[in-house]
């Protein structure tokens, strides 16, 4: 898995910018992902790769078209030290897992990691980097697809219920 | 047992007592869609087997971001949500009335004590009525649109203290620009930001409006200024209301309490490329400017308006820049021009623009080019934000905007 690495803030306008929202159709938003800011990202990104950022990653506009974008080029998983609140339930919505890693910043742009199946710690040159657990509700949203499968089977919710 | 004002909006909402970090299956009040996010709400609706919406007289849809249609494919969306709207009974205000934030608290539709979920993350304007209203993405909003609910972790809050009075030529703008320098761009992820103090009750609601609005620039889940006078004087005539007394207990648990005194703040400039980026106006007056924008949600109304005509007095805007003006909606602009404030802005070398959300997303027009400096009146600067990776964005006040229109420069309003 190639880490594709970023910095703190990177907001939604850099994820895809605000001239491509009329489209919805995640490939084609991805060949349009980080334009501008990271140029190469929509010709190499493959299926698989990892986003690794450091500090409110996603952070700016409710725009789903963000993680679909990232979607469309094929990442499955986000390791930030810390996520957008929006960006970081539009994620687990659209089925990509947003994944808090507190030493994101070491590991390094380019680098070949692993992840651990159950989503405990990343494996990179030879280090260990614990990642925080993941809800389980969480992880049954993303493995469903996202919240659109999860809600399919629901005629009705019962609001006020913890 | 005391709480914050947050905690009572979802406690008295579902009959129960609730505390910060509860999560809660919340009914909602209001669903707010627009043409950029609307669109793939609707799918998401539709895919998850939704057939009627929970409620259409809940469902508040207009179009703002790309409006007339400037492109093919806007037009499109635009068809593809009348279509909807007609097919399940919801209003629809469709492009004549404004931007979201504007037109849902003129219509009455914002109210103290509801939460309102919109598919925009700058919904936490309408905090500035004493609702609980927070930015949804679409999937979230297909949820809303079939359930007419939606999980919320309660969130913890911050209270702010405001007193003092503004010095000339500041305001809520200045205000709000210096909490985001101090709290930074993610101080307050997952929190909710109460606003209390003289100034707070002082301030007219379009003031209110620009804090809330803002709040998300924080990482805020929502932006409240809890009922007063002047919010029940605000709804009457616009919405059906018997104003009640509610706010947060001052010894609740808050996340935490800030105290601010705004008698000596000076004018605020947040330079590119994050709203956090803030400083005094005087440490980047004499920057040029290729072009400055007064407008969006943040500060679109009359009020600010007349602070710019103010500043503007009988002056005429630089002819080595752009001025774009944009109302916020329909009826702000009427009172602008009612009040000759557009023949006064055209007339010194404006372009006045009919209500919608205008450069400030960088869809339908006033794009930068590389190079470019926009200074702006809305609400973000990220990179690339209004137009080339390769321009820059400064987030000001009204004042601070018409001053630096007049010159060409950034420029201290109070100098002028």
């Amino acid at each position: 898995m190639r880490v594709w690495k970023f910095g703190s803030d990177i907001d939604t306008d850099a994820i895809i910018p605000g001239r491509y929202l009329t489209i919805y159709d995640e490939k084609e938003l991805a060949s349009h992902a980080f334009e501008g800011t990271r140029d190469e990202f929509s010709v190499e990104a493959k299926d698989g790769d990892v986003i690794v950022a450091s500090r409110n990653f996603g952070c700016g506009s409710s725009r789903e078209h963000a993680p679909l974008a990232l979607r469309g080029a094929g990442v499955k998983v986000i390791l930030a030290k810390s996520f957008a609140r929006i960006f970081y339930r539009n994620s687990i919505n659209t089925g990509l897992l947003p994944v808090i890693c507190p030493e994101a910043d070491e590991i390094a742009d380019g680098a070949e990691i692993e992840i651990d199946s159950e989503f405990r710690y990343v494996m990179s040159g030879g280090k260990r980097y614990e990642l925080e657990p993941v809800p389980e509700f969480m992880k049954h949203i993303v493995d469903a697809g996202g919240l659109v499968n999860y809600a399919k089977e629901m005629d009705e919710v019962k609001t006020c219920t913890e | 047992m005391t709480q914050t004002y947050v905690e009572k909006i979802f406690s008295n909402k579902c009959g129960k007592v609730y505390s910060a970090g509860d999560m809660v299956m919340a009914p909602v009040d209001g669903a707010m869609i627009h043409d950029i996010t609307g669109p793939l709400a609707i799918n998401v609706f539709k895919e998850m087997g939704g057939e009627k919406v929970f409620d259409p007289e809940k469902v508040i849809m207009l179009f703002d971001h790309q409006i007339p249609a400037d492109s093919i494919a806007a037009a499109k969306n635009h068809v593809m949500m009348r279509e909807f709207a007609k097919e399940q009974g919801i209003f629809n205000y469709d492009i004549k009335e404004g931007v979201c934030h504007q037109v849902v608290p003129e219509k009455g539709r914002a109210r103290p004590g509801e939460i309102i979920v919109g598919g925009d993350s700058h919904t936490c304007a309408y905090g500035a009525l004493g609702a609980f209203s927070t930015g949804i993405g679409s999937t979230d909003m297909g949820f809303v649109l079939k359930f007419g609910a939606l999980y919320f972790k309660i969130p913890e809050s911050i209270r702010l203290e405001i007193e003092g009075k503004f010095p000339k030529r500041t305001g809520a703008k200045d205000l709000i620009l210096n909490l985001a320098g101090d709290i930074g761009a993610d101080g307050a992820t997952h929190k909710a930001l109460e606003f209390y103090g003289g100034t707070v009750s002082d301030m007219d609601i379009s003031g209110r409006m620009t804090v809330a609005n803002m709040a998300i620039e924080m990482g805020a889940k929502a932006g409240i200024v809890p009922p007063d006078a002047k919010t029940w004087d605000y709804l009457s005539g616009r919405a059906d209301v018997t104003p009640f007394e509610m706010t947060g207990d001052e010894d609740a648990a808050y996340a935490e309490v800030r105290h601010y005194d705004v008698s000596d703040l000076a004018p605020k400039v947040a330079v590119p490329h994050n709203v956090d980026n803030v400083v005094d106006v005087t440490e980047v007056a004499g920057r040029k400017v290729d072009q400055v924008f007064i407008g969006s949600c943040t500060n679109g109304r009359f009020e600010d308006f007349a602070e710019a005509a103010e500043v503007l007095g009988d002056g005429k805007f630089s002819d080595d820049l752009r001025v774009i003006i944009v109302p916020a909606s329909k009826e702000e602009y009427l009172k602008v021009l009612r009040a000759g404030l557009v023949e006064k802005f055209v007339e010194a070398g404006a372009l006045v623009e009919a209500p919608c959300c205008g450069p400030c997303m960088g869809g339908a027009f006033g794009l930068l080019a590389p190079g470019e400096v926009s200074l702006s009146t809305s609400n973000r600067n990220f990179r690339g934000r209004q137009g080339s990776t390769e321009a820059g964005v400064y987030l000001c006040s009204p004042a601070t905007a018409a001053a630096s229109a007049m010159t060409g420069v950034i420029t201290d309003p109070r100098e002028v």
